[in-house]
């Protein structure tokens, strides 16, 4: 087939039909952030200012690295943030 | 009388020999008629290389909008385009009267007859359905972007109990709908927890992801009804702390009509219609009715049954009711009963050779159900397996005399399960110490034969510890 594929939605149809964002934080007092430099020169720079934001709101913070930018990041790092975590920020500014 | 010149639709294909045999007609046909005459090919346009003005049918679209089931099909039309008659197959005599052309195909063979159309190809009517038949299917599209993995689509949006689905494409969904008399939009009920109405396609959407064939729909419809029963309580069930989740048993010739199990392995694995019928209605519950694990789902430990808990009942004793039976069906009837219960307790007895042994030994396992020392809390299904079940027949008994038998080993004495008593805080209220029990309440112990040959095993499926009228009772739907 070469248009995209169609299936019948099988709910209630109550929510609409696109992904739905995870819910997102009320707070982020007490919640930890992990910060994920990509591995772009200047990253660590720039995170370390969001690091200082964060933790005036009185967030926890979690540094973490891509080993580079050119590549997705490893499965296990995505696991680590995910059960570290209550909210990641992916540094992609050059 | 003088009439207007009929024209003709001539529709054939090439892989069929008659359609073959009468080209020579088709020429003929083209020299009396003219542009009167139109050839519609099927499957190669090649074909009939003597008339070059042949148009292509390959999308069937002409075939299908004039319900073609044999070619050579010979239609005359009225000036509309509408159908005036029709011939099929090769009769000499008839092609000659239905032309006017009194030397058509002279020199071929008086008769053959045709083949089958494309249209009627298997599977390829819902094809057709689905491209030029009117739009039954009302359910949201969902569009996959061209990057996903259909497989992996379902899974994320939500619609999988965990294990993989079957996508439910339109024609899947058609073909599902196909099974069933009842109309695509009807409303077969409320689906809790979220009581969003329920049609027969969002049914057969469900019916398609739990891996349903099209002729185990009816099965499927019927449980749904079932389990929107008032009696059953499905929202109750759903929102439940306790293990229990619909058990679904089927009775009557459709369980031999469509393969369900209830022999060997009757619980277990391995039977594509136990396995999915079961399935789908778990399926509806969780993506129509939004009875999701964690949400509104609020078991402490749940139980494997809630995949799929589906099974038929070994009617192979003619002399032995049926649960259908007892539920006051007949024994030709298709019923499918639905009962709130949890997983499997296995009874082992190796022992007993007469029925009065055998029936104390199924009443003490029996007094297991929910807890040793709660009674009337949770109604019960016993399920006796054929050695078990022959026990009973050597010594005579009747259906009817285990159950009165069980009743009577399950009748205990208050001081044996108060709380407190045998040093144990769990059991019935005090107010009971001078009373005499029954383990269950009235029409809450079921009992159904299933299960291989070999095994003097039998089991019991627990049920919700709000059984009853206060909860859930076992409802049955005939189909």
């Amino acid at each position: 087939m070469s248009a995209s594929t169609i299936l019948l939605d099988p709910t209630s149809e109550l929510v609409a039909a696109e992904r739905q964002l995870l819910p997102r934080l009320s707070s982020l007092a007490g919640k930890t952030v992990g910060l994920l430099d990509i591995s772009k020169p200047r990253g660590k720079e720039f995170l370390d200012e969001v690091e200082q934001a964060l933790l005036a709101l009185g967030a926890k913070v979690k540094r973490y690295a891509k080993p580079t930018f050119t590549r997705i990041a490893p499965l296990e790092l995505n696991q680590r943030i995910s059960s570290e975590c209550d909210a990641v920020i992916e540094g992609l500014a050059d | 009388m003088p009439a207007a010149t009929p024209s003709y639709a001539l529709i054939v294909k090439k892989d069929c020999p008659t359609c073959a045999l009468i080209e020579p007609v088709i020429a003929q046909l083209a020299a009396r008629f003219a542009s009167a005459l139109s050839v519609y090919v099927q499957d190669d346009h090649s074909f009939p290389a003597s008339f070059p003005e042949r148009i292509d049918d390959t999308s069937l679209a002409y075939s299908y909008a004039h319900n073609i089931e044999i070619v050579p099909t010979l239609l005359r039309l009225h000036a509309d385009g509408t159908e005036q008659a029709r011939i099929v197959g090769w009769d000499k005599k008839q092609w000659q009267q239905f032309t006017g052309v009194a030397d058509l195909g002279q020199k071929l063979v008086a008769f053959k007859p045709g083949c089958g159309s494309k249209t009627l190809d298997p599977g390829m009517e819902t094809v057709l359905a689905l491209q030029f038949g009117p739009q039954l299917l009302k359910a949201r599209a969902v569009a996959l972007a061209d990057a996903e993995d259909i497989m992996e689509a379902c899974f994320e949006r939500g619609w999988s109990d965990g294990l993989p689905v079957v996508p439910p494409t339109p024609l899947r969904v058609l073909r599902m709908l196909r099974a069933t008399t009842r109309t695509a939009d009807e409303i077969i009920g409320r689906v809790p927890p979220d009581n969003v109405p329920c049609s027969v396609e969002k049914v057969a959407i469900n019916a398609v992801l739990a891996g349903c064939k099209p002729e185990y729909f009816p099965t499927v419809l019927a449980s749904v009804t079932a389990a929107l029963q008032d009696r059953f309580c499905l929202h109750g069930l759903l929102c439940t702390t306790y293990f229990s989740s619909p058990v679904l048993i089927v009775n009557g010739p459709v369980t031999r009509q469509i393969g369900m199990n209830g022999g060997v392995n009757a619980l277990g694995q391995g039977n594509r219609a136990n396995a999915t019928i079961g399935r789908a209605l778990q399926l509806l519950v969780r993506n129509v009715g939004g009875g999701i694990p964690g949400g509104i789902d609020r078991a402490t430990l749940g139980n494997p049954g809630k995949y799929t808990y589906c099974f038929a009942e070994d009617e192979s004793d003619s002399d032995w009711p049926s649960l259908a039976m007892d539920r006051g069906f007949e024994r030709d009837d298709s019923v499918v009963s639905l009962f709130a219960g949890d997983g499997l307790q296995g009874v082992v007895d190796q022992q007993s050779r007469s029925p009065e042994s055998l029936a104390k030994s199924l009443a003490l396992s029996l007094r297991t159900v929910a807890h040793h020392k709660l009674f009337a809390m949770a109604d019960a299904i016993l399920i006796i397996s054929p050695e078990h079940r022959r026990v009973f027949r050597q010594g005579g008994w009747t259906k009817a005399n285990v159950r009165d038998a069980l009743y009577s080993e399950l009748m205990i004495a208050g001081t044996e399960i108060v709380r407190g008593a045998h040093g144990i805080a769990e059991g019935m209220p005090e107010k009971f110490r001078d009373k005499i029990l029954n383990k269950f309440r009235d029409d809450g112990l079921h009992i159904v034969s299933a299960g291989g040959k070999a095994g003097l095993f039998s089991a019991v499926i627990g049920g919700w510890v709000a059984s009853g009228e206060r909860g859930s009772q076992l409802v049955s739907q005939k189909f």
